[in-house]
């Protein structure tokens, strides 16, 4: 008895990883280790656990329950309509809450009169909408450069990053090898430290390499320190079970086929998750490259589009209204790759960061 | 209950552990034991090596590869020897001066200037010491030595395993069994060392650089190559770490106490808030979850930096929001009760960025509660409330804690809210007087104000950043060991 419980206690913690999955590929592989400990335990309650990674159908005990409770009392019904509209109320003023601004960051894009952050009311009465913001805003700012560098860097970078977590987080998870423990320790305590502390350092070394001013070196700082961030990756490798790469080792399979053959198909969520995130970074982050770039033909997007607004230290200057364009822009570019990733991205999450 | 639990798990592992050792394993702990015990001394260290090899192997730790040629690995040794060769020509030219003044207990005396020059009669200029570069280059210096302390113990060990070889009248392995042997036995070393070289570039030699920063006097006074900076000792700890006396020691208190409030409330709103919304759109009955969860995801989707960008405006004294309301209020830069307002904001504003993330995640977590827990919770009559508190809120708290614990410390370091919402700002000279702190300040603003600000205190930014990774390094050890995931990585295969 004791034993079942703990083993459905396990596949519960198991379907966690596969709750949000969908139909990725590293489900099929993580389903075995499922289904297994499903039929070991065998007693009510992994099969609840496992049918509700199913669907949100209700079990049918439940249904049961439900109807003799209603059948019971007539005011329970009702009660539960009243959740129900508090819910939808409440689901959808929150919802509002959470768009307003990015309706904001639209509207504001699209106001070419007044085109200066300072409006007295929300609609002026000499206001106009148009695309006059984007016109300007590819005429006389340097956005497609930007655009340009900044791709260049996300994609360089994106690649390195995740093939250098890829390498960490393989060896640290499917190998075994003296001071394993140890290099993961070494690791986890090299990233407690800021980034900011040792960023003028690495100027300096970026400037003794003279590499300063180059997009180069902006790729080289963002990979350079990848390994670092193995943890989330590693946690996804640990759940891939070992027996297929035995069985593939059996069959005479190199480390090299086994680690490109087997392992990395059943990692694709965790593959996308790295490539979607280490993508993203370098358009989001402008400490970095404030401090290494400062030629404005050179700048990325977020340096570039920060400098716009936050140039003199003024609360508002007519450039608001194209820096919302230009924001817009990278918004909806970030929130297509976004969405059409979300599901690798919950995948990622759930499946290499939580864990009991 | 708890112990038979794990009883039960121990027993289980202790199953799998004879399952696997039934199979034929490549490269665990069981195959490395029965190595060590074929070929005793295979992993000898670099002493005994030294002490028990042959000839080859002295020579060797003199000249490195001349083991391995006399043996027949000529690609291998000349690999070495080349290294060895690269080793003593960078020493010689650029590291050995450096490092040795790393040790020479100051750094640097000549303070460059102009030079009356007699011959001439003109002042020329004479390039002095430069204190940066000295501490720069030494650290470089120190880790290549490091580097190729480590290369020469290989090259002494390798050898003196030959040496075993020949005694036992083995074959010395030739280069291609060397390469293929690196692609499968060793594969971790070609899988670990090109992100370990960019680790050690970008991270570990930046960081030993601004460590020692910190024991050093390297402020605006003490600019190279105009003026040099030296060794203080822990004169930086020392000047913040006094307190009750001076204005540094205080400002830290006040801006460390921010901090953890900050890290409290900005991780428990998001996880407690995202979880209540969670459980709205997963309620039974609620239709139109897509939707629901796709306008609160988009908010994710927005880069940070522009909905942080865009909510400064939005919050401006002449913003959108004041504008609406006709009010003056100012949510970002009111000084009163010690920046009360602006702190509110910025928990707010990162309510609003953070919550989605953690709605991702319950909504994901929530679907895996025992649904027959909560079935005979209700049987037994227990109301939705009770059912949250006693049986959802602990669940999800197991699932959780590592995370709840990485996002503390993402919250102590997290600069971007703080600094493109205030600026770390208002300024405040009465409680922070001449320090630079600001009343919305994390310890890493501050920390970057001081490195970038027109008078850059660099030393005191170091002991703040020690003081940053001591706080975060215990907070993570302490979970990350606690975490099953660490314990038992296999668990969840």
């Amino acid at each position: 008895m004791k034993n079942t419980a703990y083993m459905a206690k396990n596949t519960a913690g198991n379907t966690s990883t596969n709750v949000a999955t969908g139909n990725g590929a590293g489900r099929t592989a993580r389903e075995t280790g499922l289904n297994t400990g499903a039929v070991n335990a065998g007693d009510g309650a992994s099969t609840a656990a496992a049918t509700a990674t199913a669907a949100p159908v209700t079990p049918s005990g439940y249904r049961t329950n439900a109807a003799v409770k209603r059948g019971k009392t007539g005011g329970a019904k009702r009660n539960d309509r009243i959740g129900l509209a508090a819910t939808y109320i409440a689901l959808t003023l929150l919802s509002v809450l959470w768009l307003l601004p990015i309706v904001y960051l639209l509207y504001t894009a699209f106001r070419v009169q007044p085109d200066t952050g300072i409006i007295n009311k929300l609609f002026p009465e000499n206001l106009r909408l148009g695309w006059g913001n984007f016109r300007r805003l590819f005429e006389e700012t340097a956005f497609l450069l930007w655009l340009r560098n900044t791709l260049i860097v996300a994609t360089c970078s994106c690649l390195l990053t995740t093939l250098f977590i890829l390498m960490v987080s393989y060896a640290l998870s499917r190998l075994r090898f003296r001071l394993r423990k140890t290099i993961m320790n070494v690791l986890l305590v090299l990233g407690m430290f800021p980034g900011f502390m040792s960023m003028i350092a690495i100027y300096f070394i970026l400037k003794a390499m003279g590499l300063t001013n180059s997009l180069f070196a902006l790729i080289l700082v963002y990979s350079g320190s990848a390994g670092l961030s193995y943890y989330i990756c590693k946690g996804f490798f640990d759940t891939i079970p070992r027996a297929m790469e035995e069985a593939a080792f059996l069959d005479g399979a190199g480390q090299i086929a086994i680690f490109f053959k087997i392992t990395l198909p059943l990692a694709k969520p965790i593959i996308v998750y790295t490539v979607l995130t280490s993508f993203i970074a370098p358009w989001c982050d402008f400490i970095f490259v404030n401090t290494i770039i400062n030629d404005s033909r050179r700048y990325t997007l977020s340096l570039g589009l920060f400098k716009l607004i936050n140039e003199e230290k003024s609360g508002f200057n007519n450039n608001f209204t194209v820096f919302c364009a230009g924001a817009s822009v990278v918004g909806a570019i970030i929130v297509t790759l976004f969405m059409s990733m979300q599901r690798y991205y919950v995948e990622g999450v759930t499946g290499g960061a939580v864990k009991g | 209950m708890k112990r038979c639990e794990t009883g039960a798990k121990a027993r289980d592992k202790r199953n799998g552990k004879m399952k696997r050792n039934g199979k034929m394993k490549r490269n665990g702990d069981e195959e490395r034991k029965t190595e060590t015990a074929a070929t005793d001394g295979k992993n000898a260290g670099v002493f005994y090596a030294l002490k028990n090899g042959s000839a080859a192997t002295k020579i060797s730790a003199a000249f490195m590869g001349v083991g391995q040629i006399m043996r027949g690995q000529i690609v291998k040794g000349a690999l070495y020897l080349a290294v060895e060769t690269a080793f003593i020509l960078f020493m010689v030219f650029f590291g050995g001066g450096y490092a040795a003044h790393l040790f020479s207990g100051n750094l640097g005396t000549k303070v460059s200037g102009e030079v009356w020059n007699e011959e001439t009669q003109v002042f020329e200029k004479a390039a002095g010491d430069n204190s940066f570069l000295i501490l720069l280059y030494g650290v470089v210096s120190l880790v290549v030595i490091l580097l190729f302390a480590l290369i020469w113990a290989a090259n002494v060990k390798g050898s003196y395993r030959n040496d075993l070889r020949v005694k036992q009248n083995e074959k010395i392995p030739s280069l291609k069994e060397d390469i293929s042997d690196l692609f499968n036995k060793k594969f971790y070393i070609p899988l670990l060392v090109p992100p370990f070289i960019g680790l050690l570039l970008f991270t570990v030699l930046p960081l030993i650089f601004m460590i020692l920063i910190a024991f050093t006097n390297y402020d605006y006074n003490h600019m190279p190559p105009g003026k040099l900076f030296d060794w203080v000792g822990m004169q930086g700890f020392k000047a913040l770490f006094s307190f009750g006396s001076g204005e540094l020691p205080a400002a830290f208190l006040q801006v460390l106490l921010w901090t953890f409030v900050w890290a409290f409330f900005a991780t428990f709103t998001n996880f407690f808030l995202g979880l209540l919304l969670a459980m709205l759109i997963n309620k039974k009955g609620v239709r139109g979850k897509a939707f629901f969860r796709a306008a609160f995801v988009t908010a994710i989707a927005v880069p940070q930096f522009v909905t942080l960008l865009l909510m400064q405006k939005i919050l401006d004294r002449n913003g959108i929001l004041n504008v609406i309301f006709h009010s003056n209020v100012l949510f970002l830069t009111d000084t009163r009760y010690h920046a009360l307002i602006p702190k509110i904001s910025i928990i707010l504003v990162n309510i609003w960025i953070g919550v989605p993330y953690t709605l991702l995640m319950c909504s994901g977590l929530l679907m895996n509660v025992p649904e027959s827990s909560i079935e005979a919770a209700k049987m037994d009559g227990a109301n939705p409330v009770q059912i949250f508190f006693k049986i959802t809120l602990p669940y999800i708290l197991q699932m959780t804690t590592p995370y709840l614990i990485t996002q503390f410390v993402g919250n102590i370091n997290n600069f971007n809210v703080i600094w493109l919402l205030t600026n770390g700002g208002p300024v405040d000279s009465v409680r922070f007087g001449s320090t630079k702190a600001q009343a919305t300040d994390l310890l890493v603003t501050w920390l970057y104000r001081l490195t970038t600000d027109a008078n850059p205190q660099y030393n005191v930014a170091s002991v703040i950043g020690i003081v940053i990774f001591v706080i975060c390094a215990a907070l993570s050890l302490l979970t990350f060991n606690r975490s099953g995931a660490n314990k038992n990585e296999e668990a969840f295969q």
